[in-house]
């Protein structure tokens, strides 16, 4: 696969944060360790590799093993991080996630890389797009989804500081600083990027800036959207959805499938406290083979989708 | 009858492959060509010299059966496919275009001559082992034959299967990996070693045996041979990116997609 490169202006592939801290904090904590599956290059661990070549556990292919060996790993008082393709990490080691990691407790930081549907044209065998379904129910498994390099560093150093399971859910796709001033993260803590109270758009990773962009179309409009990076997925942040449901309409936008990820979450909690109506924008199962960019537009992750979406909740609020 | 006239058609068809799987890559700059030209003789192979198939009629009950395990080599599959009959050249230029039938791994759902999808790994010789054990219990005559990569066989589902197949001794299955001894990364044997595969085969109840994978006649004979009493194993020894210099075991080329100077100079030593 290319390598995705800083594209637009502004633009960064958060791999680098997530490397350039982990290397960091490897150099500080002699407990953090990788653990991979043939996936030394496409985790960006080359250089981690080199500096510290007996704390880069390469299991070859195989998945099952290399979350089992995670929590060994932590059993032996080790911090590892554990970074594979998303797809296969969620997907093929579900059990173990679920059994060796989450029901275990063990202090395992799961690296999801090339999430959603950064293989676009490898097709859905590729695409990570059920994972926040099948790993949400996984109660004490935070997951983070950053939506910028510097969220994504930061995530990384709380990961290493927190006790206990973590997924975190990394994009090979290119995206630009949210430029958020006086900055904290705070996991579990839902961000306002843009104000406003006609109707909230809670998004997560990849998809936020395309919903700020979508907010400044509505603008144009005279609607005023609350835009939300959701980057903590488990637990959710409740006040900042009671909020939301306040503004009585929500749109929900992931580069997930739309059943059982953020949008779900949300869904779930609506309909359990003040039931508004929702509009889910992501995908709807299997996708067909295609670039990225290409599948982004033709499934309204777009900040013209988005909008959409948007004037369909708003039709529907009471 | 296996006779050695094949082998000029094989021959003839592996070519035609190996620059029809670049062209796509080159035009896609995308695809895993180093895995697909380690694997192009044994496809050759086994649709122009063993296998019993009718592209019209890919549902046939009799047919035999071929899994693609390594499911990132497309460029190898779908070669063969269209050399094969199953679908026309006129597809090709679409591999990996958004909607393609030729997505970047193999769907049956919408790819005729395609078994099962695949392209998480470890997840072919378990599928093959079931359609051999339908085989076994109905008294069907095909055969099942599945490829795997090296690598590969680091997924332990492989090693589930193969105690399934000696087990249930499915002289009807074989199993063939095509040793071309790099991964994504690396090399297999420094990244979690494989050796000895044969002594690890033949523990688990398999005939093994070892083959230069692009040597024809040695695949031929191997492969084409008639089912003994065990499950077979068949070991190919091979060069990641066969055929063209500057891929030849180096493994950047896992991934790796020619430029338009590489793309020329591949077409001039491929004739
Ligand atoms: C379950 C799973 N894990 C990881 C991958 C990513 N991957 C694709 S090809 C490959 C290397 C395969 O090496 P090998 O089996 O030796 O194939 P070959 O050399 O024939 O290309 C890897 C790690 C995958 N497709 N599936
Ligand atoms: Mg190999």
């Amino acid at each position: 696969m290319a390598t995705a490169a800083p594209t637009a202006a502004g633009f960064q592939d958060c791999r680098n944060a997530w490397v350039a801290t982990l290397e960091q904090l490897a150099e500080a904590d002699p407990r953090i360790v990788a653990v991979v599956n043939d996936s030394v290059g496409s985790s960006k661990l080359n250089s981690f590799q080199k500096k510290f070549p007996d704390r880069l556990i390469n299991v070859g292919i195989a998945e099952q093993v290399m979350v089992g060996v995670g929590a060994g790993l932590a059993n032996g008082g080790r911090i590892p991080f554990v970074s594979a393709a998303s797809c296969f990490l969620t997907g093929r080691a579900l059990e173990q996630v679920k059994a060796d990691i989450a029901y275990s407790s063990f202090n395992v930081k799961l690296v999801g890389q090339s999430s959603g549907i950064a293989y676009g044209e490898l097709g859905a065998t590729h695409h990570s797009i059920e994972d926040f379904a099948w790993l949400r129910p996984l109660t004490n498994l935070t997951i983070i989804v950053p939506a910028d390099a510097w969220e994504t560093a930061e995530a990384v150093k709380w990961a290493a500081r927190h006790e206990g399971p973590v997924y975190l859910r990394l994009s090979r796709m290119p995206v630009p600083d949210l430029n958020i001033p006086d900055r904290q993260f705070r996991p579990g803590h839902a961000e306002i990027v843009h104000e406003g109270s006609d109707l909230a758009i809670i998004a997560c990773g990849t998809t936020v800036h395309l919903a700020a962009s979508a907010a400044d179309l509505l603008k144009a409009e005279g609607i005023q959207a609350r835009v939300l990076n959701f980057s903590t997925i488990n637990p959710l942040d409740e006040a900042a959805l009671h909020a939301a449901a306040a503004t009585g309409a929500i749109v929900t936008v992931e580069e997930a499938s739309i059943r059982g990820g953020l949008g779900g979450a949300v869904a779930e909690f609506t309909s359990a406290n003040k039931p508004v109506p929702v509009e889910r924008v992501g995908f709807p199962g299997f996708l067909p083979t295609g670039s990225t960019d290409w599948l982004f537009q033709e499934y309204g992750l777009s900040p013209e989708g988005i909008a959409a979406a948007a004037h369909r909740a708003l039709a529907r609020k009471a | 009858m296996l006779t050695n006239d094949k082998l000029p058609l094989i021959r003839d068809k592996a070519l035609w492959m190996r620059r029809t799987a670049f062209t796509m890559v080159h035009r896609a700059q995308l695809g895993h060509p180093g895995g697909d030209f380690s694997a192009m003789d044994i496809l050759a192979t086994l649709y122009f010299g063993v296998l019993n198939y009718d592209p019209t009629r890919p549902d046939m009950p009799e047919r035999d059966r071929f899994v693609m395990s390594k499911g990132h080599a497309t460029g190898a599959l779908y070669s063969a496919l269209c050399a094969a009959g199953y679908f026309p050249e006129d597809w090709l230029p679409t591999y990996m275009q958004p909607k393609s039938l030729l997505n970047g791994h193999p769907n049956r759902n919408y790819l005729p001559g395609v078994e099962t999808n695949t392209g998480p790994l470890g997840h072919g010789f378990p599928v093959a082992t079931g359609i051999a054990i339908a085989g076994q219990i109905t008294g069907a005559s095909y055969r099942t034959f599945v490829l795997t990569g090296d690598g590969e066989q680091q997924e332990g589902s492989n090693w589930e299967a193969a105690m399934v197949a000696g087990h249930r001794k499915l002289a009807n299955l074989t199993l063939i990996i095509d040793r071309n001894r790099l991964q994504q990364g690396a090399g297999t044997e420094e990244t979690s070693g494989l050796d000895p595969l044969d002594d690890k085969y033949r523990a688990f109840g398999f005939d093994v045996q070892e083959v230069d994978g692009h040597d024809h006649a040695a695949l031929l004979a191997v492969l084409g041979a008639s089912p003994g009493t065990k499950p077979r194993c068949v070991i190919a020894n091979t060069t990641k990116g066969k055929g063209v210099s500057f891929m030849e075991g180096v493994a950047s080329w896992h991934h790796g997609v020619p430029n338009a100077a590489q793309y020329e100079q591949a077409m001039k030593e491929l004739v």
